[in-house]
């Protein structure tokens, strides 16, 4: 978090289809980052993504709670679950509808969108409502990615 | 939570249009068309999309945009006369 930002308590982070590489790594990056400093995390894709995380990470150490995005989106809607800080991934044209999405379910949240892939500038116009974004071009290289991350959330590089 | 595969669903556009497109797509080409914000429920699903979402309404057809992560955003037709009634009754005329 930023120097004033509390520490949420709860975290979701929502994933795009894992066809971008850096997203996975980027996305155990973030979810330990947060572990961290105490905040509860939660990720939610589709089941190619969520088996890829759960290959890379066996233990469940860094993301102990997965579910498929449309159960998530069920429980948010149904007032069973919800997020201080929610972060999304996109590297398409749905990765920003999910978004929208999750803007209009949790308007209480702190929204960070992280737009990435080949042409993220294209992407990152197609974003017209309240939320922060992080824009790097990035498929297989997460470095330059991951050091805005780090700039945005207050952590040390 | 339902399947969207278990519909008799028609494409009206193919997947990778645009949540926009399909917006535009169904205020130019239906004469009765709704609007709702994303977490709507149609077909036991949850729309997803960047609000106002457009719906179309022909005769018994629904056309509602389906986000898939992977391909992005088709717009599909389901001929359903309860769900269009639903539609009708709970969606807005407005953006």
């Amino acid at each position: 978090m930023t120097p004033s930002s509390p520490v949420p308590a709860k975290a979701l982070i929502v994933l795009g289809c894992p066809e971008v590489p850096s997203q996975q790594a980027l996305a155990l990056f973030i979810a330990w980052n947060l572990r961290l400093q105490g905040t509860s995390v939660h990720a939610a894709g589709n089941p190619a993504v969520l088996n890829l995380l759960k290959v890379s990470d066996p233990e469940k150490r860094y993301l102990p709670e997965m579910q498929v995005l449309e159960k998530c989106i069920e429980e948010i809607v149904e007032k069973k679950r919800d997020a201080d800080l929610c972060i999304v991934f996109a590297h398409n044209d749905a990765g920003i509808s999910y978004a929208a999405t999750m803007r209009h379910l949790l308007p209480a949240s702190r929204l960070v969108v992280i737009i990435f892939g080949k042409e993220p500038e294209a992407l990152a116009a197609l974003v017209d409502f309240p939320c922060e974004t992080i824009v790097e071009k990035a498929v297989h290289n997460p470095m330059q990615l991951k050091r805005k991350i780090n700039g945005v959330f207050g952590w040390a590089a | 939570m339902g399947c969207i595969e278990n519909l008799a669903y028609e494409k009206i556009l193919p997947l990778g249009a645009s949540f926009k497109e399909c917006r535009e797509y169904v205020e130019k080409n239906f004469q009765e068309f709704w609007y709702v914000d994303p977490g709507y429920k149609l077909f036991d699903e949850y729309i997803i999309g960047l609000p106002p979402i457009a719906l179309g309404i022909d005769d018994a057809r629904v056309i509602f945009p389906y986000t898939k992560p992977c391909h992005g955003t088709y717009l599909l037709a389901v001929e359903d006369a309860d769900e269009a009634a639903r539609v009708r009754k709970t969606a807005r005329k407005k953006k």
